[in-house]
């Protein structure tokens, strides 16, 4: 089944959609720098220090250690604290902030990433415990231009609508496909219970990953 | 977060020769999120993932499973769904599709309390600090247990797949500084009395290599019915797994435990004694569940346990049970 905006399907159009999120996104930074110059504390609370990574204790220099993540496919040296999640090393030491922090407790599913092809969270996974293993995050779905079928579908389908929980949604559902939990609407649900919305765009979620699911497997066949 | 030594560990001993301010991490979905909150504030963290303890093994005495298996591949295994099916529906009724990618076997059965006040360090609580005080007795403690309560600690344990290895007569094999041994999983969770804080028979350094569960008749014919407020990823309210041999129409066998109710998984062999050698219908298993609650204390706002709990019982007896 098919959702609205099929004409896209032909020829997604990642570009113009990218385009023009940077520009709005432009225009937000720089309005947000404007109008925060005046409360930089507040600033700093609200947005940085949710996502900044635990600082080294200097009594303990012993935490510190080198470490090799295998991120889309490029191998990143890092020195990192013992406590850094990989959700943190992605997005502030790797500077790819696709994959979103949410609770950072497990419970919404926002940081969800691929570790050896599996969906995990990256909130709960620890990125000394990490090396070795490739990580796939949103950054790494896309072939240059060419969205990922998930991406496409969930673009076709209005799957989102903040669209804060969303990469977590698509590198979940990308899971789910691979899981090959995709048999009706009811296990579709099921399997994708551990990715919260709280804008409720379930439905269009559903029926992007209904729509998604079939391109995904002749993708591999 | 507390900062840690991390060490991941290359061989068993490296594991079992650690002492009190040491953890153990597989999975990490409860440790992390424990450490996170500083409920958990180990001085060494040590991974498992390196060792080996892994398979799925079936044969005629029984399952063995790797302390270390994944959730999800316990799950999906085709043996397992089909000789074992409480275990797989247990396991699938847990958590969320990521952290049973995530949580191995092992550390779902050491995995700790969702009682809100054992996990806010504001609190007291008996389980967190021995002696400050249990809250949740005279609290919340909606979610909390009816079975095995103490005027020390009303905390539920949360684990679905415990309720099915404990219905199932389920043995963990443990290696620590003292060697191998054995213990009935049963056992191993010990009952919060005046020491809420000690949950499990497991000294320091020793970890679980194995769970062995018995390849009996009833183990084929097994389910798990498991009530929550929402449908999924949630724990829960009650839940049931039950496990019967039946002869033609006649309850030769069975084993029951339940979840949801306890201060650990909680057997109740007087429900599976009352339906030996009874037919098995509706009203047998109406007359049996009746008896699943004796004994039980409910807190202030938990008595909606007590029959929710013989519903549950009911329900999932007629269908494993092929009853319409």
């Amino acid at each position: 089944m098919h959702c609205r905006n099929d004409d896209t399907q032909g020829e997604p159009s990642p570009d113009k959609g990218r385009s023009s999120r940077r520009h709005f996104l432009s225009q937000l930074a720089a309005l947000s720098a404007s109008l925060t110059i005046a409360a930089p504390a507040a600033r700093a609370a609200s947005s940085k220090e949710r996502s900044r990574p635990e600082t080294p204790d200097p009594e303990q220099p012993e935490s510190l250690v080198d470490i090799v993540l295998k991120v889309n496919g490029q191998e990143k040296p890092l020195k990192v604290d013992s406590r850094v999640t990989v959700l943190d090393a992605v997005r502030d030491r790797l500077n790819m902030s696709g994959t979103k922090k949410g609770c950072d407790h497990g419970a919404c599913g926002a940081c969800t990433v691929l570790i050896d092809g599996k969906r995990v969270l990256s909130c709960l996974t620890l990125a000394v415990m990490a090396q070795g293993k490739e990580i796939t995050t949103i950054e790494g779905l896309a072939h240059g231009d060419e969205l990922h079928p998930v991406q496409a579908a969930f673009v076709s389908c209005d799957g989102f609508q903040c669209g804060y929980c969303t990469p977590g949604q698509i590198m979940s559902a990308v899971g789910c496909i691979y899981e090959g939990h995709t048999r009706s609407d009811s296990e579709i649900r099921e399997f994708m219970s551990g990715n919260i919305c709280r804008c409720g765009a379930y439905p269009n979620i559903v029926q992007a990953i209904k729509q998604a699911a079939p391109q995904m497997k002749r993708a591999v066949s | 977060m507390r900062a840690f030594q991390f060490k991941a560990a290359t061989s068993p001993k490296d594991a079992t020769g650690t002492g009190t301010d040491t953890v153990f991490i597989a999975g990490g979905t409860n440790v992390i999120d424990l450490m996170k909150l500083d409920v958990v504030k180990p001085a060494r963290l040590v991974d498992l993932g390196p060792l080996s303890f892994r398979g799925i093994a079936l044969d005629s005495t029984g399952l063995r499973i790797g302390a270390l298996e994944k959730m999800a591949d316990v799950a999906e295994d085709p043996r397992v769904a089909k000789e074992y099916p409480v275990i797989s529906q247990a396991l699938l009724k847990s958590a969320s599709a990521q952290i049973r990618n995530m949580a191995s076997m092992g550390g779902n059965l050491m995995q700790r309390t969702r009682c809100g006040y054992f996990r806010d360090t504001v609190s007291p609580c008996n389980k967190r600090v021995p002696g400050s005080g249990c809250p949740a007795l005279e609290g919340e403690n909606r979610m909390h247990a009816i079975f095995g309560v103490s005027d020390s600690c009303c905390a539920t344990h949360p684990s679905d797949l415990a309720v099915a290895l404990v219905a199932l007569d389920s043995v963990l094999k443990l290696q620590g500084p003292q060697g191998i041994r054995e213990v009935k999983l049963e056992d191993f969770y010990l009952l919060p009395e005046n020491t809420p804080d000690r949950e499990h028979d497991i000294s320091p350094g020793e970890i679980i290599t194995e769970i062995f569960v018995p390849g009996k008749e009833w183990a084929r014919r097994s389910g798990y019915l498991k009530i929550r407020d929402r449908e999924s990823y949630e724990f829960a309210l009650t839940s049931a797994a039950v496990a019967l041999d039946l002869d033609g129409s006649t309850i030769r066998d069975a084993r029951i435990a339940v979840g949801g109710v306890g201060t650990k998984p909680w057997s109740l062999p007087v429900v599976a004694e009352a339906l030996k050698g009874k037919a098995a219908n509706r009203e047998v298993f109406a007359a049996a569940a009746e008896q699943a609650t004796e004994g039980a204390r409910t807190l202030s706002q938990n008595g909606f346990k007590v029959p929710l709990l013989k519903r549950t019982l009911v329900r999932v007896l007629c269908e494993v049970g092929g009853v319409a």
